[in-house]
């Protein structure tokens, strides 16, 4: 990497983003702090879902699915024997991995690894279809990892699901990980392999009479999601201790196609702005489900209403806004100045 | 296992096929005229059972009415999401429509889920489809003998509307080619309003029996019969009526045969129809009856 300005701008401005979480740390409340923590783990499941469905144009539902796996994996690595033991109540788990035990690294990079396994394994049938049909086969995909899940109960505990898992998810965890797949993510898009990707997004069948492989690109990104997808699980997991085959529903999904819709299909700065705003409106947006008083008029709250609005606003912005905030324009520094002097020039 | 066990699978299969059949038909036409994937059939479904619970048990109107009510306001509901959330879409991306349909599903399922609570409501059975008759020592639940043959005869309208009424030639012409349709002086969006009202109103057909068949409804009770319903759609061939029925009657009964002959697989059988759906995708992709993907017609 090139020590120019535009590096050494990304540099300091992720510096800026760890200096203002090292003060927040100790000034904002619990309650902030968790939400910043999810609001980091989306950016990385929303970056990395929008590298296939934005970037490539493929659009897939899988991320409940992988975002599954990479829990399960990462929490089976760090639950203790001792706790394996005395969870499995229905019947012991399989000796194999009751006794595994690792530390919360190596564990989050496996759970990564055996996703992106999972993702390469399942791209060759799933990438023989494309549009709609693969949304519906890569849908089918999210809910049989959940019906095997239910049922596997020697390895995930079936229904139960599994408790007690260290909560070794901090805000540091989050915005590391956030981070490096912002970067790994953006120089791909940004290397040959985005450009080919690209090329199947806006004509894949112009992309093939350019000699692209067509199936290796699509590859390559569904492989690099389901890696991040799967570590981003292994966070969640971790941050939330607690999980069983009833949390990662297609719900899960539709936050992550929200967040890239709003921000723009194949924009990653959008993804990121997405992110913010979707994660932190989701938390206010939690007035309108709670009981509330207006000039002594008494409105009860409304459990659900959050999703009626959210999925209202998915449909109004496809209707009028389908761009979303950045289309698929990535901020740059260059623009910026090319801005900033621009405004110079013609004031 | 014996031939009467057997017996009864295969007409618990029929039953529960004919419902797929039904609401794979609202797939299969949608897709013919616009190429869409409805993705919130299935909670179209899930309204029609609730219009039809409303109808009986909150303003206590007789089954009959409340049933026919149920469909032709889900018949409404069917144009009227056309309407608002697909049509400004006719000319964009697919998949844009596709993600608005993902939208109308959610918006469907979490505006009942206010509404009604999450809480399973249960169904009012009318004595009608609730007892069952014994012939030979074989006990064939009433519902599961008349499901199919209402199924029929709703399959079998709709093939006479298709193939022998000017409406018919209309939504068939549309599936061909949209643009020289209306250069013909065909009013479109009227035949595709039409297209959104049979295919809701068969889903809330197949609601109301699915309903009366597993007696506890809730807001989310439509995703899994909608899922499998397109499984069976594209099984049969995308765009064809009599294809989405096979597809229908293959889902139904090789789910329920299944579930008999491998009661260990039990816990699996909703990922089932996906594995099917994986396959006939990869080895078959225009499905039993269908024609090329990009050219469907009923």
């Amino acid at each position: 990497m090139k020590l120019d300005r535009n590096n050494i701008l990304t540099a300091l401005f992720i510096l800026a983003i760890f200096v203002f979480f090292w003060y927040g740390n100790h000034n904002f409340t619990a309650y902030s702090i968790r939400i910043w923590e999810t609001t980091a783990i989306f950016l990385m499941l929303a970056a990395s879902y929008n590298l296939i469905n934005g970037v490539t144009g493929q659009f897939s539902l899988e991320p409940n699915g992988f975002v599954a796996i990479g829990a399960y994996v990462a929490a089976i690595l760090t639950l203790t024997p001792a706790q394996k033991e005395a969870m499995f109540i229905i019947e012991p788990m399989v000796p194999w991995l009751a006794h595994l035990h690792m530390s919360f690294l190596p564990a989050l990079i496996i759970a990564g690894v055996v996703t992106a396994i999972v993702g390469f394994l399942l791209g060759f049938p799933v990438f023989r279809v494309r549009g709609d049909y693969l949304a519906i086969v890569t849908l089918g995909f999210g809910l049989t990892i959940r019906v095997v899940s239910n049922n596997t109960i020697t390895i995930t505990n079936g229904a139960l699901g599994l408790k007690g898992i260290a909560s070794y998810t901090n805000i540091w965890w989050c915005l590391g990980w956030a981070v490096v797949s912002m970067i790994v993510i953006m120089r791909i898009v940004d290397s040959a392999f985005g450009r080919a990707m690209k090329a199947i997004r806006d004509d894949e069948d112009a992309a093939i009479a350019m000699g692209i492989n067509t199936l290796w690109i699509k590859q390559a990104a569904f492989v690099t999601a389901a890696f991040f997808e799967g570590v981003g699980g292994g966070l969640l997991a971790h941050l939330i201790t607690t999980i069983s085959p009833t949390m990662f529903t297609f719900f899960l999904t539709f936050q992550l196609l929200i967040i890239i819709v709003v921000g723009g299909l194949g924009s990653m700065t959008g993804t990121a702005i997405a992110t913010i705003l979707v994660i932190w409106g989701n938390e206010l947006l939690r007035v309108v489900e709670q009981p509330m008083n207006i000039f002594g008029l008494h409105i009860p709250g409304i459990p659900g209403m959050r999703m009626v609005i959210f999925s209202v606003l998915l449909i109004v912005i496809m209707i009028f806004a389908r761009e979303g905030i950045m289309g698929q324009k990535e901020f740059s520094w260059d623009w910026l100045f090319s801005k900033l002097k621009g405004r110079g020039n013609n004031a | 296992m014996n031939s009467t066990v057997i017996l009864q699978q295969l007409v618990n299969g029929i039953s529960l096929g004919s419902l797929y059949g039904l609401v794979a038909i609202g797939y299969t036409m949608v897709y013919g005229v616009i190429r869409l994937i409805n993705f919130a059939h299935g909670d179209i479904m899930m309204v029609g059972m609730y219009f039809a619970f409303t109808g009986v048990a909150m303003m206590f109107m007789p089954w009959w009415a409340a049933f026919l009510l149920s469909m032709i306001a889900t018949a409404l509901l069917g144009v009227i999401i056309d309407r608002i959330a697909y049509k400004p879409l006719r000319n964009a991306s697919r998949i844009s429509a596709l993600i608005t349909a993902i939208g109308v599903s959610f918006f469907l399922e979490n505006l009942f889920l206010v509404v009604y609570g999450g809480v399973p409501k249960a169904f009012p059975v009318p004595s009608v489809f609730g007892g069952a008759i014994n012939i030979h020592g074989v006990i064939f639940p009433n519902i599961a003998i008349i499901t199919p043959i209402v199924a029929m005869i709703f399959l079998g309208i709709l093939l006479v509307l298709l193939h022998k009424t000017k409406y018919g030639m209309a939504m068939r012409a549309l599936s061909l080619d949209m643009e020289t349709v209306r250069i013909m002086g065909v009013n479109v969006d009227l035949i595709i309003s039409l297209v959104f009202a049979i295919g809701s109103f068969l889903a809330a057909l197949g609601g109301i029996f699915w309903a009366m068949r597993y007696p506890a409804i809730n807001p989310l009770i439509g995703i899994m019969p909608g899922l499998k319903a397109f499984a069976a759609a594209v099984l049969g061939g995308i765009g064809s009526v009599a294809g989405a029925a096979v597809g229908g009657f293959i889902i139904g009964i090789s789910e329920i045969l299944i579930v008999a002959l491998f009661p260990a697989l039990a816990g699996y059988k909703d990922a089932f129809a996906f594995l099917f759906l994986i396959f006939v995708l990869l080895f078959k992709p225009t499905g039993i009856m269908g024609e090329d993907l990009e050219r469907g017609r009923f």
